[in-house]
């Protein structure tokens, strides 16, 4: 057998990840440790190279975790690092029971026909975020087409720009194609003969669905969910497009501390603390379904 | 045994799309209104495009999107697909893992920390930001998804083929040229729409790491629309959502026809 070097392609892509993924990512994890200053860069220590080893050694001693306990003290972090959790997780259920039957539907479709759908499906995803979740306003908004529409049919405005229901709905709007994708891959490749089987042992078509196709394409809720849940819980476009100033999501905190605040510190601290968390639903998402996005 | 989908896969389907298209169905429609209000119509009109040809600003935003989307796609295909090769052909190597993990990690990570954390490194490397920081960031965002389209690919390319030429005395690096390229080329061609794609829609990592005279379009729409719906940005937007769509349809047709050739 011939030696395989194709391990040799990895090194440049290898390289760049590592200057602009990896480091960058701890950088952010120092900087965190650092207190906010006027200075700029806007925070302190900074490694002073010309004292050698002492200089190192002053660096190193000034780091702490004040940053960190300055944020903990404070409900408004707490507050907003909630409900990133609590809206992300709302919206990945939504995104379930929207795209699973999506995804169902297509799969049971001609050949053809389903390859237009899943295009359908994918297109938005090609066409801007910003952009969808901004035509999301002229919906929503007090004298949006919404109301223009209920109040047509006689039934009272509501008021959901600048509300959470509104920021579920824009990233249930935004995340659809991350989700009915994975699905789909799974529903695709089932055996159509284990549902057969079940069907032939008298099973109805729901318990067969239930019982056979359903516990089977776990993998690929389990790809989607995690796809779509990731993201959302950073997200800053739809929280501060449609979320108005409530509610407080960790991406709108980290970009405020930064741009309106120039607090860096603070804006690294919650970086770290947001990808502490998602660190746990990252390892799970590499280890087991990535097949299924192949 | 019954084919096709149900009456209620067909609902589910049906409204799924609605939910999807809807808005931007709207969104292009009120491009063309004459009024400025979103929820009048006021007849058809063409007056927010000719506004739109007539702002210096966003025209000069328009330019340097398309540039930073052209060069950094180019740059993360290439990487992408280096990766790729290596990941679905290497076997085990040393750094498999970490590569995968970085690839993978990086394509989840929220927008807001891969652009803090780029914008750190250019800080700690006294790097002016602008057209080029924007551009490095933008590849290093897509090489992710490059590697996911070509790796995709070539997991259903046979390796036995590329075997054989070099069983017919080629090398590997002619072997590859010659038999794998060829056959991985429209995902590699799909890749780079992709990346290319990803970076004109980008706007959390491009505000982090551009600097003064390198502003992109999704930063001037943003900025925009932060001061309330204006039917200019419906204009740019249509035209954005037009050759995005007709690209990816374009590709899908071709594709289709292949397909059904072979």
């Amino acid at each position: 057998m011939r030696r395989d070097r194709s391990g040799l392609a990895a090194l440049l892509p290898y390289a760049w990840l590592l200057v602009f993924f990896g480091f960058p990512v701890l950088l952010v994890a120092r900087l965190s440790l650092s207190d906010t200053a006027l200075a700029m860069p806007p925070y302190a220590p900074r490694i002073d190279w010309s004292a050698g080893v002492a200089g190192l050694r002053a660096f190193l001693a000034g780091l702490d975790l004040e940053t960190y306990a300055r944020l903990a003290a404070d409900r408004l972090y707490l507050d907003a690092y909630a409900s990133s959790l609590r809206i992300s997780a709302t919206a990945t259920v939504l995104l379930l029971l929207v795209g699973y039957p999506m995804a169902w539907g297509i799969v049971r479709c001609r050949p053809r026909l389903r390859s237009a759908l899943v295009l359908a499906v994918i297109l938005p995803f090609w066409t801007s975020f910003l952009i969808r979740i901004y035509a999301w306003i002229a919906i929503l908004k007090p004298a949006g087409l919404l109301n223009a529409v209920l109040g047509a049919a006689g039934l009272p405005p509501v008021d959901l720009l600048n509300t959470e229901a509104a920021v579920i709905l824009g990233l249930v709007y935004a995340y659809l194609p991350f989700m009915v994708l994975p699905l789909y891959a799974v529903l695709e490749r089932r055996d159509e003969r284990l549902v057969e089987a079940a069907r032939d042992l008298g099973a109805g078509p729901l318990r067969a669905f239930w019982t056979v196709t359903f516990p089977l394409s776990l993998p690929g809720v389990a790809a989607g969910a995690l796809l779509c849940f990731i993201p959302m819980a950073g997200e800053f476009v739809v929280p501060d497009l449609l979320g108005g100033s409530e509610p407080l999501m960790l991406g709108r905190v980290i970009w405020t501390e930064f741009f309106a605040n120039r607090d860096w510190p603070a804006a690294s601290a919650v970086a770290i603390a947001l990808l502490a968390t998602l660190l746990v639903p990252i390892l799970l998402f590499e280890r087991q379904p990535r097949r299924v996005l192949g | 045994m019954r084919r096709g989908p149900s009456a209620f896969g067909v609902a589910a389907i049906g409204l799924g799309l609605l939910f999807l298209y809807a808005p931007i169905a709207i969104l292009v429609l009120y491009s063309f209104n004459d009024g400025r209000l979103v929820t009048v119509w006021s007849g058809f009109s063409l007056r927010w495009y000719r506004a739109l040809f007539h702002d210096r600003q966003m025209l000069e935003a328009i330019w340097t999107t398309l540039r930073v989307g052209a060069l950094s796609a180019t740059m993360a295909t290439g990487l992408g697909a280096l990766a790729a090769v290596a990941l679905a052909r290497a076997g085990r190597f040393r750094g498999r893992t970490g590569l995968a993990g970085m690839i993978y990690g990086a394509l989840v990570m929220p927008e807001v920390i891969l652009g803090l954390s780029l914008l750190l490194l250019f800080v700690a490397a006294g790097v002016p930001r602008g057209f080029w920081t924007v551009t490095l960031s933008h590849a290093t965002l897509t090489l992710c998804y490059a590697t996911v389209v070509v790796q995709a690919r070539l997991a259903s390319f046979d390796p036995r083929l590329e075997e054989a030429a070099r069983d017919l005395g080629r090398t590997p690096w002619q072997a590859f040229l010659t038999v794998t390229l060829p056959n991985i080329a429209p995902a590699v061609a799909a890749a780079w729409m992709l990346a290319f794609t990803l970076s004109l829609d980008d706007l959390v990592i491009a505000s982090f790491t551009s600097g003064p005279g390198a502003t992109t379009l999704p930063m001037r729409i943003y900025s925009q629309v932060r001061l309330g719906v204006n039917p200019e940005i419906n204009a740019v937007s249509t035209l954005l959502i037009g050759a995005v769509a007709t690209g990816v349809i374009g590709a899908w047709l071709i594709q289709q026809r292949r397909a059904r050739r072979a």
